[in-house]
């Protein structure tokens, strides 16, 4: 026992539960359906998973400073509709000046949150309703309800969801997957490894603290507002990718689809706790169980939202009663071990989650 | 001081600081539309631009409890569309029409038990929880109703929704002030209104000062179902026809109301006469947006501006007041650095 809570901590079982359940998921349907789980599937899977993983990121970090970001699908479709103008009008943008167009859109947005929430001190739920409306009007007023069709995109965008780097097999391991694997490992490392990423989880677990010991909280917030934008316009520049046709509705509801893949993924509402593997996993779960409803034919595919609804809500119920349960023992194990640690070396310090 | 002067000195500090603001705003915006539109000021005009958002601002009502209780009910829209999507789906399976209704404001009440289960007894976060119950309201009204529309309802059920009952007034815009009087008076001159307030303003004090928090937060909960359920079947009536994405994104347009009116996110203050100010101000600059020929985003557009001026306006304001206050504390004659 103590071997286990030397090793791990109550998130990284809670992760684990989550690829046990992802695991379930895919067996039991296996079983219900036909030749539901070949390469083809795990292809479509992993293409759709990719906005709203990228979303649950930035989000993830938003979350950990105990704020929301509601104005993301917004920004996804204002971000989408904008460099799929520009591509539209001038064909001859090289693709990584419009992934960095996109970004830079994106984080101007993020700014404009951050500054109202981290330096306005306008709560963040309240700031990020407004901007979802908003940006929403940005997109309305500046399209003047012409769409983008897939026509007038350039070859490159409109080939790039199905691109592959490489085969394993007869999955195909895609451009955009590995895009989105490269951001859920990046930021997971931020998190990790850098003062900015620990500050953000100080700043969350208890902001009065955070700001007595000196840290600059105002700033890290801003940032982590300035990351959810540009992670939302990377997310806009793959949604006009993938769907190539992008009317002023585009986005609409993503902001929902994130928290949800957020609050599956065990990160907290409450500020402080969380990982970006577990809003990884949450967005996942989520993803895979919209496409497998979809498939299975006991049910009417309009149970979907509904069982979709449920399930965030019992991962949330379990979150509270098993994890909390789990860290009650951990925290005991804990001062456990600093104590025995104490009586050894009296400077010892052991963390405690 | 006496007691009565006090109380004239509170009110006059509550209207110098947001309800005074309020009223500013909705005279200006009140002076703008009458130059704008010629036909803004008439009796017909000032009644449908109420009756047009007439089921936001009954949800709006309930809503300003939640969250001065210090909780929120997104879940309110969804329910609106499942109670309209079980009537009109039992109606088209025959049910009396009567009974269709009361079944669909039962089950708006039974939605209101469940979020306040979780929320007031399990003690898990309103945000989360009725964020998961808007995604699953909203499927079960799409599992009754799939893709179709169904319309067709008895007569005086469209009477109701769509003609005048007594002179120029709607039967909802009466529901409404009724509710609204009741409201105020439930909120602002009872007990329980005042238990609301101190859940809001410490959930742990209200605790131990024997408050039973639960059941005030259940109670709200079932309330709010209960009124969206039936601000649903109004919106149905209004309607004539009924769809599963009835009262879609209404959430976002009911909090803004709230929060504009002063009302804390965080709970514990707030008043109904700022929330009906500042749905005034909301349904007139839309109503003068859209006479204007303006689109209903770029009217929640302004909105949302709207909303965030009037936190960031008084935090700014607030700072630099207190930064004159620290200059004249730390000026040359002190000397004291802080």
């Amino acid at each position: 026992m103590s071997f286990i809570i030397r090793r791990f901590r109550p998130e990284q079982i809670r992760e684990l539960f989550l690829v046990v359940l992802i695991f379930l998921v895919v067996v039991f349907f296996s079983i219900e359906i036909e030749g539901y789980f070949n390469a083809r599937f795990v292809n479509r899977i992993s293409t759709s998973v990719v906005v709203v993983a990228i979303l649950a990121v930035g989000q993830t970090l938003v979350f950990l400073t105990r704020n929301f970001d509601l104005s993301v699908g917004s920004i996804v479709g204002f971000t989408a509709y904008f460099v799929g103008q520009q591509l539209w009008h001038h064909p001859e943008i090289p693709p990584l000046a419009a992934v960095a167009l996109a970004i830079g859109v994106g984080m101007l947005m993020g700014a404009i949150n951050g500054v109202l929430i981290a330096y306005g001190r306008v709560p963040s739920i309240i700031t990020t309703i407004a901007t979802l409306a908003i940006y929403r009007s940005f997109l309305v007023e500046y399209s003047h309800a012409v769409p983008i069709t897939t026509n007038n995109l350039p070859d490159w965008i409109v080939n790039l969801p199905p691109l592959s780097l490489f085969f394993v097999g007869e999955v195909q391991v895609r451009v955009l997957f590995v895009i989105m694997a490269l951001v859920v490992l990046g930021f997971q490392a931020l998190l990790n490894y850098l003062p900015f990423g620990r500050r953000l989880y100080a700043i969350g677990s208890n902001p009065d603290a955070a700001r007595v010991a000196g840290f600059p909280a105002q700033r890290i917030v801003f940032i982590a507002f300035l990351l959810s934008g540009g992670l939302a316009g990377l997310a806009g520049f793959i949604f006009l990718a993938r769907f190539g046709n992008i009317s002023v509705l585009a986005g609409i509801g993503l902001e929902f689809a994130s928290i949800a893949a957020v609050v599956v993924g065990g990160v907290s509402n409450m500020g402080g706790s969380g990982t970006v593997y577990g809003a990884f996993l949450g967005a996942l779960l989520i993803d895979l169980l919209e496409n497998s409803l979809f498939r299975w034919q006991v049910i009417s595919e309009f149970w979907r939202d509904a069982i979709l609804g449920m399930l965030i809500l019992l991962a949330v119920a379990i979150d509270y009663v098993v994890i909390g349960r789990l860290r009650v023992i951990w925290a005991r194990a804990g001062l456990q071990m600093q104590a025995e640690a104490s009586s050894e070396k009296p400077e010892g310090t052991v963390h405690v989650d | 001081m006496s007691t009565k002067s006090s109380v004239i000195s509170a009110l006059w500090q509550r209207l110098k600081s947001w309800e005074g603001l309020l009223i500013l705003i909705l005279g200006a915006v009140f002076l703008l539309n009458s130059f704008i539109a010629p036909n803004y000021l008439t009796i017909g005009n000032q009644i449908n631009l109420f009756v047009l958002s007439i089921e936001r601002i009954i949800v709006a009502l309930t809503m300003t409890f939640l969250i001065i209780n210090g909780e929120i009910d997104l879940s309110a829209p969804s329910i609106m569309g499942l109670s309209a999507c079980v009537t009109a789906y039992l109606f088209s399976r025959g049910t009396d029409f009567g009974t269709a209704l009361l079944i669909s404001l039962s089950i708006g009440l039974a939605c209101g038990l469940f979020n306040g289960f979780w929320i007031a007894i399990v003690g898990l976060n309103s945000l989360v929880v009725t964020l998961a119950m808007l995604i699953c309201y909203r499927g079960l009204a799409r599992v009754f109703l799939e893709d179709r529309s169904i319309g067709q309802f008895p007569e005086w059920f469209n009477f109701l929704g769509q003609k005048n009952l007594v002179g120029p007034f709607p039967f909802a815009l009466i529901v409404f002030f009724a509710l609204l009087v009741l409201a105020v008076v439930v909120l602002h001159y009872s007990g329980f209104g005042r238990r609301v307030f101190a859940i809001g303003d410490n959930k742990d004090v209200a605790r131990f000062s024997g408050v039973k928090v639960p059941r005030i937060k259940l109670i709200l909960f079932i309330a709010s179902g209960l009124v969206s359920a039936f601000a649903g079947l109004l919106l149905a009536a209004r309607l004539g026809a009924v769809r599963g994405d009835l009262a879609l994104g209404f959430e976002l347009d009911i909090i803004t109301m709230v929060l504009l009116g002063g009302v804390s996110i965080f709970g514990g203050s707030g008043s109904l006469y700022g929330v009906f100010l500042s749905i005034m101000i909301i349904l007139n600059i839309r109503n003068g947006l859209g006479l204007a020929n303006f689109s209903g985003h770029v009217q929640t557009g302004v909105i949302g501006t709207l909303l965030i001026l009037s936190v960031l306006v008084p935090n700014l304001a607030g700072e630099f007041r207190a930064v004159l206050n620290r200059r004249r504390l730390t000026g040359p004659s002190r000397g004291t650095p802080v």
